[in-house]
């Protein structure tokens, strides 16, 4: 083991780590200060922020404790971490919120200056964790973090409460030692998001540079330790989360479409993010409409996807509950239009801020009548991307409303993305009809898609709207056999979309014993479990649908090489139901309604549960 | 900000240009008939080209009036058809958009979107057809019906308040707010021209008879006995006279509008409170508003407001303009490697 400064310096290949504190701590920022850092440094990472509802809750109680969960690595990884290393607990709430999670011989780092008794008494501790000897067997280093930032920031103009109030650049610089990080990416980001405020900018890196140099002179730390770069593909690097991966997508999407990207929205948690970033890409000709609902969202989209641009909303569930019958005159009138619903805990209100993927069954078939909507989910932060664009191409291929789906997880969450090269993005086709001779509103093209004639074209004036279109004309018709023939036509134009899509992938071998079938942000936790049951020598295999409608063509192909299959879902088993009753098949479901992603481990479980092993083999 | 161009040189049109060839449904008598009539006789002289005009409407029977236009249209759903207007407009602010819609789809169900779309100052026309009643769902009273409706839904008499329109829009400070009647063609003529030349939310109130389900509900106001004495015409810096014989006037004391005998003496022309509808201070325009509802005073028709003011879409428009001025216009490039990058090598 090699010294630096009289501190053993320890390489080790993977860190999981958890920072926790008031939900007015700023440990949400601080978290997001070390993933930007760590991906810079060249780490494979993966991140889960857990904050409470309330913006500001009552300080000290465990309610209030907003964690960010963040797992890095100089290997390839797929999850935020099972259980945390380190856990950087700013309060006994942080503390004992936290406890249970993290690794038998994790170390925590408390801020001993909030446990008095009232924060204790808020956490609901009898006697001090830090004095009863309930932490032994934890690494347990007691930093009197708050008084350290106040010393450090003794000759600075700003108030008590500011001061105290760059604790967290305190604990992310000693982090930032221990982990041996750079302070300069943090430095940066401060200067250029406090441009105008010099002395937030000096008392932040102040507080960042007292905690960085606290870990390298105190004796309390003896060990400080390296995690070498991932052996990552080569290329241009950049961490994002999946909201603004969602959002980049829109722009990427509009631009290769030469359309101009239109988003109604509502804020809601937790896709508002998208919002904010969209409403940011001004110079990209993007249009954001703040609108007055959920409805409002979804109407001015369906308009603005009337008169010839790429169209989306942004919703979470509730909102989609919302959009419900503005999806269906999408699908009766048949326009483009892309709805995004970032799905977070219900029923109802449910968990705003946490995740879940219970909005599946509402994506397929939550509205009145025979409403078809091709519906696809993205698997990580960086895949939102690509399915942004990807639901953009669908849309205005087919001339139908497409229903993206993300989560709570891995739109929060980020990871490093390696960005595609330009050139490798294909173009969107869309033409625009023009041709007045012969134009019918409700004709189809090969794929049957009907023509999209937009206001201002000469000749085209047509009317259409939720009443059932005649077929071809568009006129309104009330004929029963026209009525019958078009509800065939809209579901056969969905499914159509089958043979365009691309087949269902096998990672593992093509058959054995088990294929554990996923969707949207289980990826990474399914991942990791089949790696580690592959291992270990069971014959398991992933596959993870992206195309929940239409299902890839050859998914029946897929099914039939296993001898079971396993779904795990995090909701009372959605999936597992349209599996069942679309292909007559058996499935297990592994459900989880936690509001939390799974952990490997519970997957890894339930591997070997099935397979007959049951201790992990 | 100036108002709308319009430019009729370009354009020459028929009333019959406008006519979309459908069987129009409305039950005969109904006072659709004249708005959809004045409209197509107005849009000639609007000058605007008829490939950039769009109709959208909510539900109801007036939200059929779509289909009888050759422009573009859209029936939307129950009440949000001002939200689908503004996705139009605000994506396309170089089309003309037109919003037909009812007293149950605007007032009830689309309530919030038409306050919004006034608030934003969207470059809507907004033509409400208040005819009082659920005419489509076959007589339920509306927003608009008065204390004490008896309808299929309130048998012993409905015990709510109803809205008033204007009062409303004046609250939701839409820029442009009118009034008329089915029954005054050549007055419906020129709130659509006047509609039409302005830039910002217009929202006309259309007094309209549904023979059906409330015949006679404007009756005083269109009988040809009784309409001079309740029908007050806002005209523009003129004052405010009505009356069989124009010997009445509406004087203003203090927040109160009164009616005065021009002929006894007491007051002559000069007393008489005269229209700005221009007035930037919008307290005119709610006592005008709430005029009709003081017993002895007369139902006021014409524009109640008039003020111009930057739009919404005319915002957008030049705020993404600005910004990329500044900042350039945006490349995939641009996009993707913007932020925090790094290379692995
Ligand atoms: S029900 Fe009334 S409003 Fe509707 S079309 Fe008939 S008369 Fe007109």
């Amino acid at each position: 083991m090699a010294k630096e400064n009289g501190k053993v310096v320890e390489t080790v290949e993977d860190v999981t780590v958890m920072f926790a504190g008031d939900s007015g701590d700023g440990m949400q920022l601080t978290g997001m200060q070390f993933s930007d850092t760590t991906a810079i440094v060249g780490n494979d990472l993966s991140t889960l922020p857990d904050y409470p509802a309330e913006i500001r809750a009552p300080a000290g109680t465990l309610y209030g404790v907003s964690g960010f969960q963040l797992h890095f690595s100089s290997t390839a990884i797929h999850t935020p971490g099972d259980t945390p290393d380190v856990l950087v607990a700013m309060n006994p709430a942080a503390l004992k919120k936290n406890l249970a999670e993290i690794k038998p011989h994790a170390i925590i780092i408390t801020n001993t200056d909030s446990f008095d008794s009232k924060n204790l008494q808020q956490a609901h501790y009898d006697k001090n964790p830090l004095e009863d000897g309930s932490l032994d067997g934890y690494k347990v280093f007691q930093v009197p973090i708050t008084t350290l930032t106040e010393n450090a920031l003794k000759e600075c103009s700003l108030s008590l409460k500011e001061v105290q109030r760059c604790k967290n650049f305190f604990a992310l610089g000693l982090m930032y030692w221990l982990y041996n990080r750079p302070l300069d990416p943090t430095m940066d980001w401060l200067k250029s998001k406090f441009k105008n405020r010099p002395e937030i900018i000096e008392s932040n890196e102040k507080a960042l540079k007292a905690g960085y140099y606290f870990g390298e002179q105190t004796e309390i730390f003896t060990t400080r330790y390296t995690v070498k770069p991932a052996e990552l593909p080569k290329g241009t690097y950049r961490n994002i989360s999946g909201n603004e991966a969602t959002a980049v997508g829109f722009v990427a999407a509009s631009n290769l479409s030469g359309l101009q990207l239109f988003l109604g929205s509502y804020p809601i948690t937790p896709a508002s993010d998208i919002l904010h970033f969209l409403s940011s890409f001004k110079n990209f000709g993007v249009k954001t409409f703040q609108a007055e609902d959920e409805i409002a969202g979804i109407a001015s989209a369906i308009g603005a996807s009337f008169s010839g641009s790429l169209a989306i909303t942004t919703t979470s569930g509730p909102g989609l509950a919302l959009k419900t019958e503005a999806i269906g005159l999408a699908v009766m009138t048949e326009l483009p239009l892309v709805i995004v619903d970032v799905q977070r805990g219900g029923p109802s209100t449910g968990l705003p801020t946490k995740t879940e993927q219970a909005d599946l069954l509402q994506a397929l078939y939550g509205r009145n009548g025979e409403a078809p909507v091709p519906v696809i989910a993205a698997s990580t932060p960086s895949d939102c991307f690509y399915l942004a664009i990807e639901a953009s191409r669908i849309a205005l291929k087919y001339m139908t409303p497409v229903l993206l789906l993300t989560d709570g997880y891995i739109a929060n969450g980020s990871e490093p993305w390696r960005l595609p090269d330009i050139e490798d993005l294909e173009k969107i086709e869309v033409s625009f009809r023009t041709e007045v001779e012969g134009f019918e509103p409700y004709s189809r093209d090969a794929n049957l898609a009907r023509p999209w004639a937009v206001p201002g074209t000469k000749g085209l004036e047509h009317r259409i709207g939720g009443l059932e279109k005649a077929n071809i004309s568009g006129n309104v018709s009330y004929d029963p056999d026209n009525h019958d023939f078009m509800v065939r036509l809209r579901e056969e134009k969905v499914n159509k979309i089958q043979q365009d899509i691309p087949d269902l992938q096998v990672k593992g071998d093509q058959e054995g014993d088990l294929l554990v079938l996923g969707w949207g942000g289980t990826y990474g936790a399914i991942t990791e479990a089949v790696d580690r049951a592959r291992a270990e020598g069971y014959k398991v295999s992933h596959a993870h649908l992206k195309y929940i409608k239409p299902f890839p063509k050859n998914t029946a192909e897929v099914f039939k090489n296993f001898k079971k299959i396993l779904i795990p879902e995090l909701n009372l088993g959605q999936l597992s139901k349209v599996i069942r009753s679309e292909f007559l098949i058996e499935v297990e479901s592994l459900t989880k309604i936690k509001g939390l992603p799974f952990k490997s481990i519970e997957v890894q479980r339930k591997i070997a549960d099935l397979l007959g092993g049951g201790n992990g083999k | 900000m100036e108002n709308n161009k319009i430019d009729t040189q370009e354009v020459k049109y028929t009333a019959k240009d406008f006519q979309s060839g459908q069987d129009v449904r409305w039950c005969p008598g109904c006072g659709d008939y004249s708005v959809l009539a004045q409209v197509q006789r107005s849009f000639p002289n609007i000058g605007i080209k008829k490939e950039n005009i769009v109709w959208v409407s909510g539900i109801g029977c007036s939200s059929r009036f779509p289909y009888y236009m050759s422009t573009f249209g859209f029936h939307g759903i129950h009440g949000r058809a001002p939200a689908i207007a503004t996705g139009v407009k605000v994506a396309n602010p170089d089309l003309s958009v037109w919003v037909a819609t009812g007293d149950g789809d605007l007032m009830s169900i689309g309530g919030n979107h038409f306050i919004h779309a006034c608030r934003k100052n969207i470059d809507l026309k907004i033509l409400m057809f208040n005819n009082k009643i659920y005419g489509l769902t076959k007589g339920q009273y509306s927003p608009t019906s008065e204390k004490g409706k008896v309808t299929k839904s309130t048998p012993f008499g409905s015990v709510d308040y109803p809205f008033n329109p204007i009062s409303l829009a004046l609250g939701a400070n839409a820029s442009f707010v009118a009034r008329t009647i089915d029954r005054d063609p050549k007055h419906m003529q020129t709130m659509i021209m006047r509609a039409a030349e302005h830039k910002g939310t217009a929202f006309i109130e259309v007094f309209q008879n549904c023979n059906i389900f409330n015949d006679g509900a404007y009756e005083p106001l269109t009988n040809k006995e009784t309409k001079l004495d309740t029908v007050l015409h806002l005209e523009d810096g003129k004052p405010m006279t009505f009356g069989k014989d124009n010997d009445k006037g509406i004087v203003l004391e203090g927040f109160t509008p009164k009616v005065v005998n021009l002929n006894d003496g007491t007051h002559s022309i000069d007393d008489v409170w005269v229209h700005h509808e221009k007035d930037e201070n919008a307290i005119r325009a709610f006592i005008l508003a709430h005029m009709n509802e003081i017993p002895g005073l007369p139902t006021p028709v014409g524009i109640f407001r008039n003020i111009v003011k930057p739009t919404y879409d005319e915002g957008v428009r030049e705020q993404i303009k600005r910004v990329t001025e500044k900042k350039g216009e945006g490349t995939l490039k641009s996009l993707l490697y913007s932020g925090n990058t790094w290379e692995v090598n």
